[in-house]
């Protein structure tokens, strides 16, 4: 029973080894996660006419890091924000519909900023936008946690291959990828240095 | 973890585990809506062979806010009072489709023989079992301890932490106690010192090879040992009868020799905090001034229970093996375990 | 028409191999006239490496009927018993109804006739349904067809001192032996298992070791004063062979036997809650075991006896406390004495002998059995193969329950066969056609 936190990734979570394969492609790096953070941030100020009712909320685990980024833009951005007020943290595993088909998930905390998010435009991050079953289970917590005016996705890349009616508003990257591929995101806070990698190609 | 059957089988990564689960259980049963729906879908079976309204109602509410379905199955009485019943309750149960059976019972080890018996293919969580074992009231003892004691009294997050250091003070009948055995293995297992106290009669010849310290005297181990948290065990008055054993002269020299007064309490450290499973003999083990006493987190462990036994049934229930096979579309975009 | 057998190199007591000739139900040669006398109708075993033992006699068997039938009977019993090696044994007195009067005592002694398969010797009841508080019409058993010299309310104990004592003088009448089950009921109530560190921690009442020993304490000082003879059965502690060795440096009239069980297995094994495990006495400690082992080595425990106890599926297929107490034993007891003391070196086949035959025919009172063997003494005799090793499977085995605590487990040692009064009950380790065995 492993607790501690291990990399993201879109594949298996069989707790293999998560180091960088030698045929793993970096297709993102430092910088380009970082310019696609500050557009994203920017879009978001745009399409909400500011960040004045906007609550980030970053599904764990490195959506969380994610959603902090983009906070501290908007906070350098427009005055009078800050960053505690604009991040949580949602966690969805509780509303998952895939958890009998894994080995038991580890909960991870909850933390919406003290204002809630009744009548907030609520801004999901995550890193990788897949099947959107994550997204799925997280608008379900949501509607648990409140009534927020509405609901917009950011995600650092999406790898297509939705399963379910869900697009987002936001994206960093849009990486189109094979089913067989494997999409990890790495980051500095989780993971020691940025890097979007796709692994699996050679197979 | 398959079963929850005594707090011996648990090592400190998974008690700690289930502590944290429920710290994240307690933290959903402050909004608003309580309950979420992790275990749609699933049956818990409460199998009472004992009357325990309390531990009932607490795993009731906790299968609920998790969306399990809840059957109710109350198997005291003279017709189901023989072991066969056991074998066929549990028969009936799998054939139902239990997918997890609570049960309490009267006998010692009853819920080891529903769980390894061959009559049920769900997991079994022990609810209580003869004098043997109480394991969801260790468990939520060791969260209410943990939540006052390691940390900032209760601010800061203790996720990840265990209860090294600490010392508990387990008073009363020993010999009889389910939650003395539970509590005694657990504390031990999360790095706490346990000292029973307890007259010799009521403590279990064997004891010698428990992870605690006994004492006979319940003034000298507060002096010595300035326990941080004393927990009361439930103390039967007919206990002293010739015929329940006859193992004190009187209820009155019980509580002068190992009843929580107002006096005790006050040699107690400052921040110790008073225990008790319930329900409680007021004025036999804890007068109403140590029970009502801002030190008492008798009620808090009520609470605590349900996010406790949430946590187990979610540990238990939620997970399946994993898939040999893994279809992309369905496995793929998982946190590992964030 | 009475068959003959001729062993072949086979070695009595497991000494120097030589030639035995069976016949007319007694021991009719030994040594290399016997081939030469066996005529052309004997049967030949080849007993190459097989050990000869007088026909084992337990003095301690639950055979069930009348009453629990389901569990067992005379018939399914007594097949379980020689197919151990056994050809007397002693059923003891608790069925239902009790074996407290003659007419009942004679019922199980004609039904083990009727079966043939061994010597069927019942106990008698020492008090009236067992109640411990009048005694049975002792005289009457012993006078009886039956003709009972051993008594006992094995599964209670006859707590009442002045009840035992005077069961102890009144059978001095007629030779007989008050058998006790050692168990002060007071310090035993709802007891479980051995009293110590493993019942503490699975909450399971405590049986205590002194619970016995006092019983056995009082005992031994009680036949002393009224001159009688004692036997403690199933003798389970280390305290008990203190006891009794110092009883019997005093001169006081004494045996004592030991379960196979007790031989071997421990407390430790009540962990899983498997009542296969739960037996009367308990499981004791290992060094329990040990002591019991020593007693048996140095003559302190004159006899192993196997307190088999078959049970039905239902009264052990349950949760612990609810479940009978008692384990099958008829077909494994001397496998478990060849393991634990022969194997080891601690006693020889001779002593095998003397503790599963000679000496509890002598506790009995029973003439024709644990006889030596030599020319004309009758034929009651077992054949191992001590070399041989095999897997427990209650299933496949003759009692009718499969409360064997040695299920999948190997043991050493093998019955091949076994001849009452010179007849075959158990051939090649199978028993033999139940029309041949019946036939007298």
């Amino acid at each position: 029973m492993s607790t501690g936190m291990s990399a993201s990734t879109d594949g298996r979570s069989d707790g293999q080894s998560h180091g960088t394969s030698d045929d793993a492609n970096v297709v993102l790096g430092a910088p380009e996660i970082g310019r696609a953070l500050t557009r994203i941030a920017h879009e978001i100020l745009e399409r909400n006419k500011g960040g004045s009712d906007v609550v980030l909320l970053g599904i764990p685990t490195r959506g969380l890091p994610l959603a902090r980024r983009l906070a501290a833009r908007l906070v350098a951005v427009e005055a009078g924000l800050e960053v505690d007020g604009l991040v949580g943290s949602l966690d969805v595993t509780m509303y998952r519909d895939d958890l009998a088909h894994h080995p038991t998930r580890t909960i991870g905390a909850t933390d919406i900023p003290g204002s809630g998010i009744d009548d907030k435009v609520v801004v999901l991050v995550d890193d990788v936008l897949f099947s959107g079953r994550t997204i799925r289970a997280a608008l379900d917590a949501i509607s648990d946690l409140g009534r927020p005016r509405a609901v917009q996705l950011a995600a650092l890349v999406d790898r297509g291959h939705r399963e379910l009616p869900i697009r987002a508003d936001f994206v960093g990257k849009n990486l189109p990828t094979a089913l067989y591929e494997r999409v990890r995101v790495l980051l500095d806070e989780t993971d020691g240095r940025d890097a979007v990698l796709i692994e699996g190609g050679a197979r | 973890m398959r079963h929850l059957l005594s707090t011996a089988d648990l090592d400190v990564a998974e008690a700690v585990r289930i502590l944290d689960t429920a710290g994240q259980m307690a933290a959903t049963q402050a909004r608003e809506i309580k309950k979420l729906p992790t275990l749609r879908g699933r049956t818990v079976v409460n199998l009472f062979f004992e009357d325990s309204t309390r531990t009932r109602i607490s795993f009731e509410t906790a299968a609920k806010r998790l969306s399990a379905d809840v059957i109710n199955f109350s198997a005291k009485g003279s017709s189901v009072s023989k072991g066969e019943s056991l074998k066929d309750t549990a028969l009936t149960l799998q054939a139902m489709g239990a997918d997890a059976v609570v049960i309490r019972h009267h006998a010692s080890g009853a819920p080891h023989t529903l769980a390894h018996g061959g009559w049920t293919t769900g997991s079994v969580v022990n609810a209580g079992d003869g004098t043997h074992q109480h394991p969801t009231q260790a468990l939520l003892d060791a969260y209410t301890l943990r939540r006052h004691l390691v940390g900032d009294g209760g601010r800061a997050d203790v996720s990840g932490r265990d209860l090294t250091g600490l010392r508990v003070a387990i008073v009363g009948d020993v010999l009889h106690s389910r939650v003395a055995r539970s509590n005694v293995q657990l504390l031990h297992t999360l790095g706490a010192e346990v000292t029973l106290v307890a007259p010799p009669t009521l403590v279990p010849v064997g004891v010698e090879a428990w992870p605690a310290r006994v004492s006979y005297h319940l003034d000298e181990a507060i002096a010595d040992d300035k326990p941080d948290a004393i927990m009361m065990l439930r103390v039967q008055r007919e206990r002293m009868s010739s015929a329940g054993g006859g193992f004190f002269p009187s209820p009155l020299e019980y509580t002068r020799g190992y009843g929580l007064d107002a006096r005790r309490l006050a040699s107690l450290p400052e921040h110790a905090i008073v225990l008790h499973p319930g329900p409680m003999n007021r004025g036999l083990e804890i007068s109403a001034d140590a029970a009502d006493s801002s030190r008492a987190v008798i009620v808090e462990q009520v609470a605590n229970g349900v996010a406790v036994r949430m946590a187990v049934l979610y540990l238990l229930l939620a997970g399946g093996d994993a898939p040999t096979s893994s279809q992309p579309g369905t496995t793929n975009e998982t946190k590992v375990d964030a | 028409m009475s068959t003959r057998y001729l062993l072949l190199d086979v070695a009595p007591l497991g000494g120097e191999a030589t030639d035995v000739l069976l016949a007319d139900g007694v021991i009719a040669v030994i040594g290399e006239d016997a081939q030469a006398q066996a005529g052309d109708d004997a049967t030949v075993l080849d007993c190459h490496g097989l050990v000869l033992l007088p026909g084992l006699v337990d003095l301690h068997t639950h055979l069930r009927e009348p009453g629990r039938e389901d569990a067992e009977t005379i018939r399914s019993g007594t097949r379980a018993a020689a197919l151990g090696g056994f050809t007397a044994v002693h059923a003891m007195a608790n069925t239902t109804p009790t074996q407290d009067t003659a007419g009942v005592v004679e019922q199980v002694w004609r039904l083990g006739r009727e079966a043939g398969w061994v010597d069927v010797h019942p106990v008698g009841a020492v008090t009236v349904g067992l109640e411990g508080e009048r005694l049975a019409e002792l005289g009457a058993m012993a006078e009886s067809q039956a003709q009972v010299r051993v008594f006992s309310d094995d599964g209670k104990c006859v707590h009442d001192p002045v009840v035992m004592r005077r069961a102890l003088e009144y059978v001095k009448a007629f030779d007989g032996v008050v058998a006790q089950h050692a168990q002060e009921p007071r310090l035993t109530e709802g007891a479980q298992m051995h009293e110590g560190v493993v019942s503490a921690e699975l909450g399971l009442a405590g049986w205590p070791a002194v619970a016995e020993e006092a019983i056995i304490a009082r005992d031994v000082l009680l036949a002393e004063h009224v001159g009688s003879r004692l036997h403690v059965c199933h003798l389970s502690t280390a305290g008990s062979v203190e006891i009794i060795r110092w009883a019997k440096s005093r001169g006081i009239d004494v045996t004592a036997e030991v379960t196979p069980h007790h031989l071997i297995l421990t407390d430790e094994l009540a962990r899983g809650y498997d009542p296969v495990y739960k037996v009367n006495p308990p499981l004791r400690t290992q060094r329990d075991v040990e002591a019991v082992r020593a007693g048996l080595e140095d003559g302190t425990i004159d006899i192993v006896a196997t307190d088999h106890a078959p049970h039905t599926r239902e009264d052990k297929d349950c949760e612990w406390a609810a479940a009978a107490f008692g384990m099958t034993g008829l077909e494994t007891a001397l496998s478990v004495v060849q393991e634990t003391m022969v194997d080891t070196g601690r006693m020889t086949w001779a002593d095998v002998a003397r503790v599963l035959s000679t000496a509890p025919a002598r506790i009995g009172r029973v003439s024709d059995h644990g006889r030596p063997i030599a020319v004309g003494e009758p034929a009651n005799l077992v054949l191992v193969d001590p070399a041989a090793r095999r897997t427990v499977e209650p299933e496949q085995q003759a009692t009718k329950s499969v409360n064997s605590p040695f299920r999948g487990r190997d043991l050493s040692g093998c019955v091949i066969a076994t001849f009452l009064r010179g007849r075959a009950t158990v051939l090649d380790g199978s028993p033999c056609d139940e029309s041949v065995v019946v036939s007298r």
